[in-house]
């Protein structure tokens, strides 16, 4: 049995690290509170990376990571630390990936929870560290940035003992920027997380806690093994995909990747196995033998999309170009949906589903940003459930295609229980803000004589109209939020239409709440009214609910268009003009009579956001 | 000479006293030094063109810029470079303040036949917005003058829609220009101009003008104009009978002129061409004997189809649209912004009316989509068609 850099190689399928000498754990942080730079520092003082290899976020590696300092893709990287083998696994530091999250702590015996000494625990860290807890990992605990001077680590470690029962005693203090408590940190992972347990001898059982898609060498998973041993060049099953796949590749990340013979219990790395759609390798996924098959891992589920909306290119020409970006996108992200959707008023583009909010916005940032494309997306809605006056039952995600009033028995949304940390000089507002969105409070409970935790039920819709903006504007970002589905209930809802010279324009039709249908309605009809050119006639512009009319706008005829001047000098630029108006009426989207140009819907649309 | 095919000669006269806020046309105020080689090098460019086969004109204009700023010699010698048809109409724009009798009277000599003058408006505070100088009183002096000098075509230019104009503001212009006796009146809304005074004020927040009070303006000019016995011929351009500007009427209906000086623009034998832009780069080349031409287009028969089409839709004689677009013919005859009138080839004679004038960009670039341009959409080139159409009530 090795010690040191022996241990890293295990030997043509011979296990040479044991189980007792390894750790596996993730860092459970809020966004800001130090994490990446705290997996610098591991990556520093265990000697996995030379400092003059180290840069900022090392393990962030998209753009989109290190701008928005978030962690989108979860990395995985193995360091060693007096003869321990430390799996260190990152999570994605988001609402939306919860799933995600929860395999990854399920690949770990122990997190590190790292709190701001300043801010305090936030709502999400909160929720990740219930999970935690209820998978039964070990929580080492540990307040970050104590070298600055609004730290309050005292008050912030009593606030931790009060949520999560950790003794305040117990909470390390640290500072991941100096490097001040990281030491000792990594001897309290080796001391407190337990050890893994496994069986070689048993079949082989490895997690699958990320996928991601690398141009040159197809999909590369990361994965923990649990029992049995992954052998590089091996038959292995993918037991929820039902699909055989032989290991082309198996290694570890030191974080350069490092091919190995085996991996055995206890141990992280990568796998590579042909796979050219990370479709086919979902996060949740259990590899076993193909010859010698074990069951499925406990927790498996599908990622659903929560949140839809259309996205179309502002140049129509780009739609295959963004059909294209789509396949590739989702090469990398299995968890988002889309099928080709055409509008009247956006022309031709894709319904997209997302798993929340943010991934909404990663995705389409993503799009924009990697592939050069300009996009415009009609409002975010939820999955509704219908029951028909004929006693059948349907699922909506799109507002256009919702039925008739008439044709609708009753209408369920999605509901969520979202709970959101504060401090207490914001609870009034967060509250009114909560009975506005249709949130019943469940839970006021004191953090510390300064910081509160409200529980409310309230529908998902509410959360993607505006609740999140809503809330860090009226807190000044100072209060955190989590949520987490609780299902469906009934709700009096209703779909406005936005009518444009008595045509619907489709793009603007909603689900709101019936007695938010007005203010919808008298939003959208008075931004139209400014962006919607003047016609050759009237064109009213009405809200209506079914054939019902709750608002209405004119935009009144046109009366003048016409070169006042026309001489000999101004014949070619008169020539010029008209090609040019002519061009833009071609380009002209036709609602009903009304010519549009795509400009002002892409604008009226933006106006939202 | 007889009077043969119509050719114009347009004269560009670069200089001016002061610039208008408005004003983004090739002017100079700081260039007086210029004048005399300047007419020198019109002279010299027309007598060149002469030499190689210039035809007779049977109009020539003097635009500006301020024309009438010119010595009254410098005018003639270039009119006299020019050789001309018996009855060849002779335009000059004139400032009402750089005119008198003397001036007047060598212009009607040597055979001007037709001055323009621009007022813009009758009401000070509206002048002082346009960076006008001129004093409403004047305007009466210089069409005394122009009376007693023997000139019987008397036009004024105004301009309506400036901010600040009020309805009885343009009334009053209206009257006042009425009252002039005139016989030829063009009225211009108000456009702002990026690379002007005021597209550069508006551009900081002044107000711009309104697209509807300009519409109210038009509408209240014609219905003035017509009730004094000033019918309109062209969207902008109102005259007895008899008196329409033979000159601009070649350039709505694809006829054939030469530009002179620097910045005017020409179309002879089928080609569209323009010369520098500033006075000193036109008298070095003239005088320098390299091209003044610094550019030009030749138009497929598809672009000039278009083209004629979209000219002579802007008179009162109107368009041919090809059968192609009869449906949008029916749908904008429907909706009161043009008159059918008859059948002619392919197609049928279309004339604006009052507010489908108004709305003639719009209404052309849709006709045109729809393909009305048939090649017998217009008047064959260089023939005015003659203004009683009894057919068409407009």
């Amino acid at each position: 049995m090795g010690t040191g850099t022996d241990t890293r190689i295990s030997d043509n399928g011979r296990i040479v690290t044991s189980l007792d000498r390894i750790r596996c754990l993730s860092i459970i942080a809020h966004i800001d509170h130090g994490k990446s730079t705290l997996a610098d520092r591991l990556l520093e003082m265990t000697g996995a990376v030379d400092p003059r290899d180290m840069r900022a976020q090392y393990l962030d590696t998209m753009d989109l990571e290190r701008e928005r300092g978030i962690t989108i893709k979860a990395q995985n990287v193995r360091l060693e630390w007096n003869g321990y083998i430390v799996n260190l696994i990152d999570t994605p530091g988001h609402v939306d990936f919860g799933y995600e999250v929860s395999r990854s702590l399920a690949a770990c015996e122990g997190v590190v929870l790292l709190v701001d000494a300043s801010q305090g625990i936030e709502a999400q860290t909160l929720a990740n560290c219930y999970l935690a807890m209820e998978s039964d990992l070990t929580i080492v605990a540990a307040l970050n940035k104590i070298d600055l001077p609004a730290a309050e680590p005292d008050k912030r470690a009593q606030e931790i003992e009060r949520v999560l029962g950790i003794p305040a005693g117990d909470v390390l203090r640290i500072s991941a920027k100096t490097g001040a408590g990281v030491r000792e940190l990594l001897d309290a992972i080796v001391d407190r997380i337990p050890a893994p347990k496994g069986d070689p001898d048993a079949p082989l059982q490895a997690l699958m806690f990320d996928s991601i898609y690398d141009a040159y060498r197809g999909v590369v998973s990361s994965v923990r093994v649990f029992n049995g041993v992954l052998r590089s060049g091996a038959r292995l099953r993918y037991v929820n995909a039902q699909r055989d796949h032989d290991a082309e590749e198996i290694g570890v990340r030191l974080p350069v990747l490092t091919p190995v013979a085996t991996l055995g219990p206890g141990e992280v790395g990568y796998l590579i196995a042909g796979i050219k759609d990370v479709g086919e390798a979902k996060v949740g996924e259990t590899v076993t033998d193909a010859a010698r098959r074990a069951e499925a891992l406990a927790g498996y589920r599908e990622p659903k999309p929560m949140v839809f909306c259309g996205l179309y290119p502002v140049e129509g020409d780009e739609y295959a170009d963004l059909r294209e970006a789509l396949e590739r996108l989702r090469l990398n992200d299995s968890s988002f949906t889309y099928e080709p959707e055409t509008s009247g008023a956006l022309g031709f583009g894709f319904r997209c589903g997302f798993l929340g909010l943010l991934h909404m916005e990663i995705v389409r940032e993503r799009l924009e940003r990697e592939y050069n494309l300009s996009l415009v997306a009609s409002s975010p809605n939820v999955e509704y459930r219908l029951q028909l006056t004929d006693g059948s039952t349907e699922v909506v995600d799109n507002p256009s295609s919702m039925p008739t009033p008439q044709q609708i028995e009753a209408i369920e949304e999605p509901y969520v229980r979202t709970t959101i940390l504060t401090p207490t000089e914001f609870v009034g507002t967060l509250m009114e803000l909560s009975q506005q969105r249709r949130g019943e409070m469940e839970k006021m409970e004191y953090l510390s004589e300064d910081r509160v935790e409200l529980v409310y039920v309230l529908p998902l819709a509410e959360i993607v109209l505006d609740f999140f903006d809503q809330m860090k504007s009226r807190t000044r970002g100072y209060a955190s939020l989590d949520y987490e589905p609780v299902g469906y209930r009934r709700s009096d809802l209703v779909k406005v239409d936005v009518l444009l010279n008595a045509t619907p324009v489709d793009a603007f039709s909603a689900i709101v709440h019936r007695d938010r249908a007005y203010e919808y309605g008298k939003k959208m009809t008075s931004k139209l009214r400014q962006l919607i050119p003047r016609q050759l006639f009237d064109v009213p512009i009405q809200a209506a609910i079914g054939g019902r009319i709750i608002a209405r706008e004119t935009v009144k005829a046109k009366r003048k268009d016409v070169l006042a001047k026309c001489y000999g000098g101004d014949i070619s630029r008169k020539r010029k003009l008209l090609e040019r108006q002519k061009e833009g009426k071609k380009k002209m989207k036709q609602i009903g009579r009304v010519e549009v140009p795509q400009e002002a819907f892409v604008a009226a649309l933006r106006l939202d956001e | 000479m007889p009077f043969g095919v119509p050719f114009g000669v347009y004269v560009h006269i670069p200089f001016c006293a002061s610039r208008c806020d408005y004003c983004d046309f090739a002017t100079w105020t700081d260039r007086d030094h210029l004048i005399d080689d300047y007419v020198s090098a019109c002279v010299t460019d027309l007598a060149r063109r002469r030499a190689s086969g210039l035809p007779i004109a049977t109009s020539v204009f003097f635009g500006g810029g301020t024309p009438s700023l010119l010595a009254a010699e410098q005018l003639t010698r270039i009119l006299d470079a020019i050789e001309r048809a018996d009855g060849a109409e002779v335009t000059v724009e004139c400032n009402p303040d750089s005119v008198d009798a003397a001036k007047l009277g060598a212009y009607r000599r040597a055979g001007v036949d037709r001055l323009s003058f621009g007022v813009q408006s009758m009401v000070p505070h509206v002048l002082a917005s346009l960076g006008r100088t001129h004093d409403p009183a004047n305007v009466r002096r210089a069409v005394d003058l122009a009376r007693d000098a023997g000139f019987a075509r008397v036009s004024v230019d105004l301009i309506y829609g400036t901010p600040g104009e009020s309805p009885d503001d343009w009334q009053r212009s209206l009257d006042g220009a009425l009252a002039l006796g005139v016989d030829h009146v063009s009225a211009y809304a108000l456009t702002v101009e990026p690379a002007t005074a005021l597209g550069r004020q508006v551009a900081a927040g002044a107000p711009a003008p309104d697209d509807d009070l300009q519409a109210d303006a038009y509408l209240r000019a014609d219905t003035v104009f017509a009730a004094a016995g000033l019918d309109w011929y062209e969207i902008s351009n109102w005259a007895r009978p008899g008196e329409a500007c033979r000159h601009n009427e070649l350039y709505w209906t694809g006829g054939q002129y030469v530009g002179i000086g620097c910045a005017a623009h020409g179309h002879t034998g089928g080609r569209r061409w323009w010369n520098v832009r500033t006075p000193e780069r036109y008298i070095a080349a003239i005088s320098g004997d390299t091209p003044a031409v610094a550019g030009s287009e030749v138009l497929d028969p598809e672009m000039r189809a278009e083209e004629n089409f979209s000219l002579a839709l802007r008179m009162r004689t109107g368009a041919v649209a090809g059968a192609r677009s009869a449906a949008v013919v029916s749908e904008l005859a429907e909706q009161g912004l043009l008159e059918r009138g008859r059948l002619e080839g392919d197609g049928e004679r279309i004339v604006l009316t009052r507010r489908g004038r108004l709305l003639a960009s719009d209404l052309t670039a849709r006709l045109l989509l729809a393909g009305a341009a048939s090649p017998d959409s217009a008047p064959a080139p260089g023939h005015p068609p003659s203004l009683a159409l009894g057919t068409i009530e407009c």
